[in-house]
């Protein structure tokens, strides 16, 4: 299958292992992945802290370079969710019918990246290796916004080597937020004590995500305070083979 | 602010408890610095969740009827005015007086001429979110008029001089220790031997209560819905301080937001199913009365109804915003938010707390008063899912943060990474160029604010030697 | 009429010009006559809220609720009462004041309608329940039912109820949940709450 790659601008400019290893578990599982160069961001960041109109180009960006594609995935339930949640609804309130339309069709083949395997491409054992203890942190936007559901434990079940633990009260907020990590620091950070609480608690030498933000986040804290746990994203635990 | 005549307004400022000092992260910082405090809230709502969760599993239809709520609700506000006509037509038949007031002020004018016509110095409360919005209790103290809240929590709060902090438990953030000593320092009468066992404390507010309730002639209470095809009113409630309310004096007037309508009978089998599964995680609650103008020989005979805009018409006015409007005061919302669980409500400075208060209250007031609300939130999405009539939350953040006013720096950032965004090849530069950016070491040594907010618990990720894009481009 | 009323209904007449169009509400909830009532199921939910439920014969009625009334108390009864479930040395209510009815050692009286699922007894003033502070202000209440007065679900009880009448939904006694939100009976209200369920 040919699959256009929304790397996400997260991890196109601060996060590319992540990026690279969706392309080389796609490229392994006998897809063919292409990159258009004319992509940036989705405009997320930009919708979620009150400026529609100048998310507006951003999301016109994002309908031309990917309209003329099949499916798209993103490695980020988050910006899969601001595509599939906000763009149209974006684009409508500011009077555009016509984007809104087009957002609203490219919308509807832009996945998240477990939900491109188990889903379109029908695969859960993707042939991974990962001796590492990991536990599983659901992001936000993941559980509720497009509701990716078990896929990514399902996924990471089938994992040779990879001794999967169970996260306590996994599906409360990390406390990133986007600016709101910023616009409300100490909240935040409150949040986030709580979370690496609860992955201290597992064990696990690696939290996993499907989003490089809330692990920026969460990995940030971990490294602050010198837990030795790693965070790792998803695609990366699923692109590691026993050759890498 | 000019307000034309019939044009939809805004909740006037100077009166009620809509607006907070401070904005909310100033407010936030002190709840998060109070460990007793973060415990309490963390028991509470774990509490809460718990049950909640287990009576919500026993209902096999609670998804259809969460679809009913929402759609009963959206159809109320569609045809607001012929509801509140003929609710207006069935009260006044039943016996009853209708009032309306256009806000805060008119509100508490009414309620407390009412009161002095009813030549009582003294009124018994039932817990009420309206009448505390509109800071009647403070309206009728100016008049002489003593008010005694009668809900346990409202008492605690009151008794402690506190402010509320939950839509449903105002004292959720005391535990019984603190209740224990608020009432040996403020309760006349109490039984200095007090213990700081739940029941004893209830049983203290029972012997305090009890002689109030049995000499006070007039009433206040809010509604929890108001059914314009037969006129009948409803309180949901707990420990029978409604019940002595809504039935031992001569006189009950109720205060209701004019949202709070529903159309018919049958719509309250849908309410009475949601409503205390999600509030206070009950089948059912203890109580509930309803009750249609007057009862010859049975409860008080004079009933009045006041029916509050106060700023609910600039709400409804919103597309968007006006699902706000929906909200049954369940604080389901509240229970569930991580936001909330750490802050608790007086950081939202408003009568309403938690995500629904992020929204209500900045569209309540305009939503330049409250202009750091709709930012109180991770925009993680749990209220969402929790909500008994699928109110958006998340949605309506994301849109009031649109409409809010905007840090002129916060702006300028924003348009021109917007503006970088929009054209890829300066935004690869800019990549590269940010790289720079490394100079201030993965804890942020003296980088300026918001960017300060980050690195004060969190290290930076380490920049990578070379982007996505130009590792594609290598290949 | 205030001229309030009509700024606001101008107010909101302005504020739903965009002529919002609610889509029909969708009642595929369980509705009214699903299920069966379930009488066990009301006894589980009656006791899971602290309620003491009795099966008894109409017969065992008045002596039922002149034990549950203590020693020394008298029974309080409506008007209408049945008067083969009246104890003996009783007293009705004819207009009492808040205090004789509060010195009651227990009050007794008939119920409308009791929803199985969520155990909870409904009164709506008849004769047989009588005015609402009757049973209100004695520390014991004692509530007879019958079991064709029991329906399985809050949307069969909505249906049976006229809300003309005054109404009193009771689930279980007087209870709070304003001390870190764990269930406490015994506030206000009356603090025992015994169901008699009558034998078919």
């Amino acid at each position: 299958m040919r699959i256009a790659f929304f790397a996400t601008c997260l991890a196109d400019t601060l996060f590319p292992e992540a990026a690279k290893a969706t392309v080389r578990l796609l490229e392994r599982l006998g897809h063919e992945v292409v990159f258009p160069f004319d992509q940036t961001c989705c405009g997320q960041m930009h919708v979620n802290t009150g400026y529609q109109t100048e998310a507006l180009p951003l999301i016109r960006r994002y309908a031309q370079t990917f309209d003329r594609y099949e499916v798209i995935v993103a490695p980020s339930g988050s910006c899969a969710g601001s595509i599939r949640h906000q763009h149209a609804m974006v684009a409508s309130s500011h009077g555009d019918a016509g984007l809104a339309a087009r957002s609203a069709s490219v919308a509807a083949r832009t996945y998240e990246l477990s939900e491109l395997l188990v889903d379109v491409l029908k695969i859960e054992d993707v042939g991974a290796y990962y001796p590492h203890r990991v536990t599983y942190h659901p992001t936000c936007h993941s559980l509720r916004m497009i509701r990716v559901g078990d896929k990514p434990l399902r996924l990471l079940r089938q994992v040779r080597g990879l001794d999967l633990v169970e996260l306590p009260a996994a599906e409360q907020c990390c406390g990133f937020g986007g600016t709101f990590a910023l616009k409300n620091a100490e909240t935040s950070t409150a949040m986030l004590a709580d979370k690496m609480t609860n992955i201290v608690s597992t064990g696990a030498d690696v939290c996993t995500a499907g989003d490089s933000s809330c692990l920026m986040h969460i990995g940030g804290g971990l490294s602050r305070l010198r837990t030795g746990v790693r965070t790792v994203h998803l695609a990366e635990i699923l692109a590691s083979t026993e050759s890498t | 602010m000019t307000t034309f005549l019939g044009m939809p307004a805004t909740a006037p400022r100077g009166v009620g408890h809509l607006r907070g000092d401070q904005p909310f992260p100033r407010a936030a910082h002190d709840a998060l610095g109070d460990s007793q405090l973060r415990r309490n809230l963390r028991h509470a709502t774990t509490t809460i969740r718990g049950k909640s969760g287990r009576v919500i599993a026993e209902l096999p239809d609670w998804q259809r009827l969460r679809d009913a709520g929402s759609a009963i609700k959206a159809d109320v506000m569609s045809r607001l005015p012929d509801l509140l006509a003929e609710l207006e037509s069935r009260v006044t038949e039943a016996g009853g007086v209708v009032h309306w007031a256009a806000d805060a002020n008119e509100a508490n004018r009414i309620v407390t001429d009412l009161v002095r016509r009813a030549g009582s110095e003294r009124v018994i409360k039932v817990k009420s979110m309206a009448t505390q919005e509109i800071g009647l209790n403070e309206a009728l103290e100016d008049a002489g008029i003593t008010p005694v809240e009668t809900d346990l929590a409202e008492l605690i709060v009151q008794l402690g001089d506190d402010k509320p902090s939950h839509i449903l438990v105002p004292a959720i953030h005391r535990n019984r220790s603190e209740i224990r000593e608020i009432f040996l320092r403020a309760m006349p009468g109490v039984d200095p031997e007090l213990t700081d066992d739940p029941p004893v404390l209830a049983a203290a507010a029972r012997r305090y209560l009890r002689e109030t309730f049995l000499s006070t002639s007039v009433a206040v209470s809010g509604a929890n819905f108001a059914i314009a095809e037969t006129g009948t009113l409803g309180v949901v409630e707990s420990e029978g301080n409604g019940r002595m309310c809504l039935t031992l004096p001569d006189t009950l007037i109720t205060v209701m937001g004019i949202e709070k309508v529903l159309p018919t009978w049958r719509d309250l089998e849908v309410f009475l199913q949601l409503l205390p599964r999600a509030s206070t995680g009950e089948r059912m609650n203890p109580y509930t009365t309803m009750w249609t103008g007057v009862t010859p020989g049975d409860g008080p005979q004079n009933v009045h109804l006041v029916l509050l805009d106060n700023g609910r018409s600039a709400v409804l006015a919103d597309t968007v915003g006006r699902q706000a409007l929906h909200c049954i005061r369940c604080s389901a919302c509240l229970n569930v938010c991580p936001v909330y669980e750490r802050t608790g409500g007086h950081a939202y400075g408003s009568v309403y707390p938690g995500p629904i208060g992020a929204v209500l209250s900045p569209q309540l007031t305009g939503i330049e008063d409250n202009a750091s609300l709709p930012y109180a939130s991770s925009l993680c999405g749990a209220c969402f899912d929790a909500c008994p009539v699928k109110i958006d939350i998340p949605s309506m953040l994301v849109h009031l943060r649109d409409k809010a006013p905007h840090p002129p720096a916060e702006r300028a950032a924003m348009a021109a990474a917007a503006y970088t965004m929009s054209r890829p090849r300066l935004y690869a530069y800019a990549q590269r160029a940010a790289k720079m950016a490394r100079i201030a070491g993965r804890r942020g040594r003296g980088l300026p604010p918001p960017l300060s907010g980050w690195t004060a618990g969190r290290d930076l990720p380490e920049f990578p030697e070379q982007t996505f894009r130009d590792w594609w481009a290598q290949r | 009429m205030s001229t309030s009323r009509e700024l606001i209904l101008d107010r909101i007449r302005a504020a739903l010009r965009d002529a919002p169009v609610a889509a029909e509400v969708p009642r595929d909830y369980r509705p009214a006559g699903t299920n069966t009532a379930d009488l066990d199921v009301l006894i589980d939910r009656l006791a899971d809220y602290k309620a003491e439920v009795h099966r008894v014969g109409a017969g065992e009625v008045a002596a039922t609720a002149a034990r549950l009334a203590g020693e020394g108390g008298a029974v309080l009864v409506p008007p209408g009462l049945p008067a083969e479930w009246r104890p003996e040395g009783s007293f009705a209510d004819d207009g009492l004041t808040p205090e004789r009815i509060a010195a009651a050692g227990a009050v007794l009286t008939a119920a409308a309608v009791a929803v199985a699922e969520t155990g909870t007894i409904v009164l709506d003033g008849s004769p047989d329940q009588g005015r609402r502070v009757i049973t209100l202000l004695p520390d014991v209440h004692v509530c007879v039912l019958r079991p064709d007065q029991v329906v399985a679900s809050v949307p069969d009880a909505i249906a049976r109820l006229d809300p003309r009448r005054p109404l009193t939904w009771i689930s279980g006694p007087s209870a709070t949940s304003d001390i870190e939100l764990n269930r406490v009976e015994g506030v206000h209200g009356p603090r025992h709450l015994h169901v008699l369920v009558l034998d078919s």
